[in-house]
């Protein structure tokens, strides 16, 4: 497969001193469903932006299906874009809105609202094809910008946070509707979020994004297995953070001082004996162990607090020197609830050591 | 009674404001309409009922002209308002970048408003007169060497000053009416292949519709019933509907039919907002 989006060394620059996007170099394969994802401000709508045709790179080319587009206006790029706030022109019905960009496609009117009717069916709202867009919910306008961008089969379909203007009940819907869409119609799709669920459950890769740079580009199972740094390592999922120091090193296997005990971890990463690391680890694959219990790598404190979720409980245990970690158990069995552990009893967590994250230098989570 | 003391902060809002309307708007104008069925006898005016001073006006074609001409210069004005302030109120909605200079030509725009309206329209005589900036200009240059009199007292004269002095009444609403356009529907219409003439067209156009029928309306009927501007730089055939008026009510001593030129110009006026009314209401379905 070809790359249908070649993002070279993309930069924007404000100023001096603000700057948007820094040195992106991306390529997205033709089908692929890609998801930047990154807190406010991380320069992934920039980024989107730019490959839209709506702001131009201060640095960099861009290349679409092999054509160099980097300075090529939208209305010139075979990309279509699902804006945030949808973005349909009040006075046109929903009809008209979808036809809307047909008609410089040469399509004349009976073919236009065919065309129309045609992706309102893809989306599931073949009768709203007369309504004004005033008149539908936020879920069918969000359908309808999808309709409408889709209908002239772009080469890459854009979204930028489609979801973030829902109701919650309505993002879930949508999160597998917008899935299925994508297998359907076969377009490239690359979608913006801030929603680590929503990248995790939908894209096929992931781009994290961490102050205008690329954190961590991966499938999603690799980025929350193996996230790169501390950064991603927050960003998707939770995780506990501990320093540590390291003490031996054999056979990609690392010997860990941390939170007063020895924590052994499989590393690949350059270290030596006496460097400081962050050790991170997520809180489901971590467990409690009942009294008598062992494992090799325990860890032990006193529980400050008991979160109940519904799915089960998150732990807090304090392991001294200011290091609170917390554990996740599950609660598959509604009559075994007389083992809650109680605010204030000690407890030991385990952990495998292929679970632990060995990121080098100190803690910036 | 208590009840009353209750509402009398509402009574008091409501009250008040009905009975400055009921007393300097609704009573005004139904004595105007009555005079209107009054006759004259010289030197003053008979109660009665009959429609001759309105036959009057629609058949002696010295009124009739009036009334064309007024609409006629009115419509100019609105016209040439419209042609300057739309690009103007573009430009510094969807163009200009600096917020600054955006705030300083938006209040370089109203500031004129504080001016005293005889003062704005005694410029353009001071102008374009014989004696005016312009013939000065032309004679300095070598254009022409005598003043020439073909610049003032004219209706060209007349829209000139009307527009200057109106265009502000066609900004404001066009400069809101464009505000209010998300900056994404454009940014959508160009993502899905209008190129800017073609986004402009299809979408800054309609839904700045109601902008530009406030400000048509607002240009039309503060120029409908204008009578400084055609007494200072109208001349001769400058004469428009409200100085009519104003000659009846005054050395022709012809109330009747002044009213009835009044009701005529009421009339008109409130056909022309109803129906601007009207197509503000659907523009503004749904934005």
């Amino acid at each position: 497969m070809a790359a249908i989006i070649a993002l070279e060394r993309i930069s924007k620059h404000y100023s001096k001193t603000i700057i948007g996007v820094d040195d992106v170099t991306l390529s997205v394969e033709d089908g692929e469903f890609v998801t930047l994802l990154g807190p406010s401000g991380c320069g992934k709508s920039t980024l989107l932006r730019m490959i839209g045709g709506f702001e131009a790179p201060t640095h960099g080319r861009i290349h679409l299906a092999g054509r160099d587009v980097t300075w090529e206006p939208p209305y010139r790029r075979e990309v279509n874009m699902v804006f945030q706030d949808y973005a349909l022109f009040p006075h046109m019905t929903v009809g008209e809105n979808i036809a809307y960009g047909l008609k410089m496609g040469g399509a004349d009117r009976a073919t236009a609202r065919r065309k129309a009717a045609e992706a309102l069916d893809l989306v599931g709202l073949p009768e709203k094809i007369d309504q004004k867009p005033h008149q539908l919910s936020g879920g069918q306008r969000q359908r309808i910008a999808l309709a409408r961008a889709i209908v002239r089969r772009p080469k890459v379909l854009l979204l930028d946070e489609p979801l973030s203007a829902l109701d919650a009940r309505m993002r879930d819907q949508m999160r597998m509707e917008l899935k299925h869409l994508h297998e359907k119609v076969g377009i490239t799709f690359i979608m913006v979020t801030h929603d680590q669920e929503e990248a995790l459950t939908m894209s096929d890769r992931i781009v994290v994004m961490e102050q205008g740079r690329v954190a961590q580009d991966g499938r999603p199972q690799d980025i929350y297995d193996n996230p790169a740094s501390p950064y991603v390592a927050n960003f998707i999922g939770t995780t506990n953070f501990l320093s540590a120091t390291v003490q031996s090193l054999a056979d990609g296997l690392a010997g860990f001082a941390a939170a007063g005990t020895r924590i052994d971890a499989p590393t690949d990463r350059a270290l030596r004996v006496g460097d400081t690391v962050t050790l991170g680890f997520r809180p489901e694959k971590a467990r409690l162990l009942a009294p008598g219990q062992d494992a090799s790598t325990c860890l032990e404190g006193p529980i400050t607090e008991v979160i109940y979720y519904g799915l089960g409980l998150r732990i807090a245990v304090d392991l001294g020197a200011g290091q609170t970690v917390f554990v996740d158990t599950l609660l598959p069995d509604t009559l075994i609830r007389s083992d809650i552990p109680k605010p204030g009893s000690s407890a030991r967590i385990a952990i495998e050591p292929h679970n632990i994250f060995v990121f080098p230098e100190g803690v910036h989570p | 009674m208590n009840r009353i003391r209750n509402n009398l902060a509402g009574a008091m809002v409501l009250g008040i404001p009905l009975v400055w309307i009921l007393l300097f708007m609704l009573l005004p104008y139904g004595i105007l309409a009555t005079y209107s069925f009054w006759v004259k006898s010289y030197p003053t005016f008979k109660p009665a009922f009959q429609f001759g001073n309105y036959a009057t006006l629609f058949t002696d074609p010295q009124y009739f002209q009036v009334l064309l001409r007024t609409l006629k210069i009115s419509a100019l004005v609105s016209a040439s308002s419209l042609l300057l302030a739309y690009p103007f109120a573009y430009w510094l909605v969807f163009r200009c970048r600096s917020q600054g200079v955006r705030t300083w030509l938006y209040l370089a725009v109203i500031a004129p408003l504080w001016v005293s309206y005889l003062l704005r329209a005694y410029i353009w005589k001071t102008i374009l007169g014989t004696e005016g900036i312009l013939n000065s200009f032309l004679i300095w240059s070598g254009i022409t060497d005598a003043p020439s009199d073909i610049f003032l007292y004219n209706q060209f004269a007349m829209v000139l000053t009307l527009t200057y002095i109106f265009i502000p009444f066609m900004v404001m609403p066009i400069y809101s009416a464009m505000e209010r356009i998300p900056r994404n529907l454009t940014e959508a219409s160009a993502d899905l292949g209008m190129n800017p003439w073609q986004t402009f067209a299809r979408i800054t156009v309609p839904l700045s519709m109601p902008g530009i029928a406030a400000g048509f309306t607002l240009t039309f009927c503060l120029s409908f019933g204008d009578f400084i501007a055609p007494f200072l730089v109208g001349g001769p055939d400058g004469n428009l509907i409200a100085s009519v008026i104003q000659t009846q009510f005054g050395s022709a001593l012809n109330w009747p039919l002044g009213s009835a030129l009044s009701i005529v110009m009421l009339i008109i006026v409130l056909s022309i907002v109803s129906l601007s009314d009207g197509m503000e209401r659907r523009g503004a379905v749904g934005v």
